[in-house]
């Protein structure tokens, strides 16, 4: 049996199913063998149509057989399938490596029912993208965000308690925002399938409902996607998560929300609704460019390592924004690539991160002073993934910034201006990518409560380290061959712009 | 008469706000969670609104009945699941709030903060 049809439906279905099987495997490791196994199935498919949509094939489903735009229907094209591979790759790779983290975070009884979250949530990220469903859309943002409200409230840290309430009563006004926006379009196009809407919508007359929509839509989503200055539930949360679960949601959880935002926007809302693009551009492009330079500014004075790298994640969605913003094929496959290196930038960090939390309890950056020497592989590879993020030629980083740059030079107002923010803000992330290198390779040990003795080479376990350091070496290897993001997103552009006139 | 005939929209949007209002200004966080489901019921109330049909009934088709006009079940059944949604999430922040108030003694934002 040829299973290739069915490729969007299992992506969703295999760890949604597998998420409650895994709750009943009680003997300790069984449960994250499980999970990792479901993982990386769940990459595996997302990986096969990736191949084939590189080749310009779009999967469409009819969930059971009903024809759109009455039934349910799945699609992927090269747009979501930059964010499967994100969602998938980050959900795999860090479910790989979590054992020795989740070990030393969570206690055994309760490790099964974390895999499953973890699934659940991957299922629920997974599911956004393929659905071609404005309703669907709605249903699975929000498994996927209690899945990761109780990700995050699962670690030792009592502080990430009060975060994660906060980011429950952000996500869910965000959510019934978007809610309240899908109900004012289906009202004025009776229907809820996005590529039919793209067509009723043409024909409605009254344009203020939706202009409305527009407009819950937007902030809903911005919420979701912490954009500045939406974005005071992200530090708090990424701080006190487990170590694997904050690696995991930065690496793909806002993203998503920036997928739905950029898709609905282009696709519905631009074409229905005259000047509405410029709107969308003067609304978004003011506070892209206030994120980018106060969250970097911000995470230059920070103290604790990973707020620090939250903090720099608000920075990093500006970017995303920013590009989508230009309104060019230029400046939306700078985003869309930029969407997929600060997952492996961000992702390795946080990898490197759950490293170093093996033996220093107390990730302030003051207290991890001369780590280097007692992690020097962790460190290095901490080193290669903050030069990514810094964009550094060589590396993945270093193509989306360059793709940005070239895209705001493109602009006809503000090009300079555009240029500078970008340059002053990589500027800044040097610096606070600096403090972390001068910490780690050159501060003194002496006040430092690490376990154990300070001067003896203890890394962290191999599995982790292995995956960190893949990685790593993935934002080299885009660095230099780029071309499976840079064709995804200009595919994934011209799907955006197809409509626009 | 005519803005009479919008009056479950004004209710929509007075609810929403109270909701809002509730959430933003409270600072006991389970009277935040009562803001937020009120916020949420707003947004059923809107839903339900839109599907009606003047003189719509149920859409059952009977064998032997004349052509009737039916209301749009559609919304109805999309807000089923929205309500599954959101008693889980009310069910999911009052489970945290447990939580809250077993590490911290108190469910008063201002004192958890001042705690850490």
């Amino acid at each position: 049996m040829d299973l290739t049809p069915h490729l969007p439906a299992l992506q969703v279905v295999v760890p949604m199913l597998a998420a409650p099987l895994i709750v009943l495997l009680k003997p300790r490791g069984l449960a994250w063998a499980g999970a990792t196994a479901v993982a990386m199935l769940s990459f595996c498919i997302a990986i096969a149509m990736t191949i084939d949509v590189l080749q310009g094939k779009v999967f469409t489903y009819q969930m059971g057989g009903w024809a759109a735009p009455y039934g349910i229907e799945l699609s992927v094209d090269a747009f979501s399938a930059v964010l499967l591979l994100v969602v998938s790759g980050a959900g795999a790779l860090g479910m790989l490596a979590a054992h020795a983290s989740v070990d030393q975070q969570i206690e055994l009884e309760r490790q099964p029912l974390f895999y499953s979250a973890w699934l659940l949530a991957m299922a629920g990220l997974i599911g956004i993208v393929v659905s071609a469903d404005a309703f669907n859309i709605f249903v699975f943002m929000e498994i996927s965000s209690l899945a990761s409200y109780v990700l995050i409230a699962g670690g030792p840290d009592r502080r990430a308690l009060p975060s994660v309430f906060k980011y429950l009563i952000m996500g869910t006004i965000g959510a019934t925002f978007y809610l309240i926006g899908v109900g004012l379009v289906y009202m004025m196009t009776g229907t809820l399938n996005l590529a039919d809407m793209e067509v009723r919508i043409q024909e409605v007359t009254e344009l203020n409902p939706l202009l409305v929509a527009a407009g819950f839509i937007t902030i809903g989503l911005a919420l979701k996607a912490a954009v500045f200055p939406l974005h005071v539930w992200l530090p708090n949360a990424y701080t006190h998560a487990p170590h694997m679960v904050t690696m995991f949601l930065a690496a793909c959880g806002t993203k998503v929300a920036i997928y739905v935002l950029i898709r609905f926007d282009f696709l519905v809302f631009q074409s229905a609704l005259p000047g509405h693009s410029t709107q969308f551009a003067s609304f978004l492009m003011p506070l892209a460019i206030l994120g980018i330079v106060v969250a970097s500014a911000v995470a230059v004075f920070e103290g604790h390592l990973k707020r620090l790298l939250g903090t720099s994640s608000v920075a990093q969605i500006g970017y995303i924004v920013l590009g989508a913003s230009f309104l060019s094929a230029a400046g939306l496959s700078a985003s869309v690539t930029h969407i997929f290196n600060h997952a492996l930038a961000k992702g390795g960090l946080f990898l490197a991160v759950a490293c170093l939390a093996c033996h220093y309890r107390d990730l302030r950056l003051s207290q991890l002073a001369g780590a280097a020497k007692t992690m020097p592989w962790t460190a290095a590879a901490l080193v290669i993934c903050g030069l990514s993020l810094i964009g550094v030629p060589g590396t993945a980083g270093f193509i989306s910034k360059w793709l940005l740059i070239n895209a705001a030079m493109a602009q006809d107002n503000y090009s300079v201006l555009l240029v500078a923010v970008i340059l002053l803000s990589s500027l800044m992330a040097v610096a606070y990518v600096w403090r972390i290198v001068e910490t780690l390779y050159f501060g003194s040990t002496d006040n430092v409560a690490a376990d154990g003795a300070t001067d003896i080479i203890r890394e962290a376990p191999l599995p982790l380290l292995l995956v960190t350091w893949l990685v790593a070496l993935a934002n080299i290897g885009f660095g230099f061959f780029p071309q499976l993001p840079i064709s995804l997103s200009s595919g994934a552009a011209s799907v955006l712009l197809g409509q626009l006139p | 008469m005519e803005l009479l005939g919008y009056f479950n929209y004004f209710v929509f949007v007075v609810l929403l706000m109270i909701g809002l209002y509730a959430v933003i200004s409270k600072v006991n966080l389970v009277k935040k969670l009562i803001g937020l489901s009120i916020f949420q019921s707003a947004v059923f109330l809107m839903y339900i609104t839109m599907d009606k049909v003047e003189g719509g009934t149920a859409p059952i088709i009977l064998a032997g009945m004349p052509e009737q006009i039916y209301s749009n079940p559609l919304p109805q059944v999309l807000i089923l699941t929205a309500i599954v949604v959101g008693v889980s999430t009310l069910s999911l922040g009052l489970a945290i709030v447990v939580r809250i108030n077993e590490s911290y003694g108190t469910i008063e934002e201002d004192e958890i903060l001042d705690a850490d």
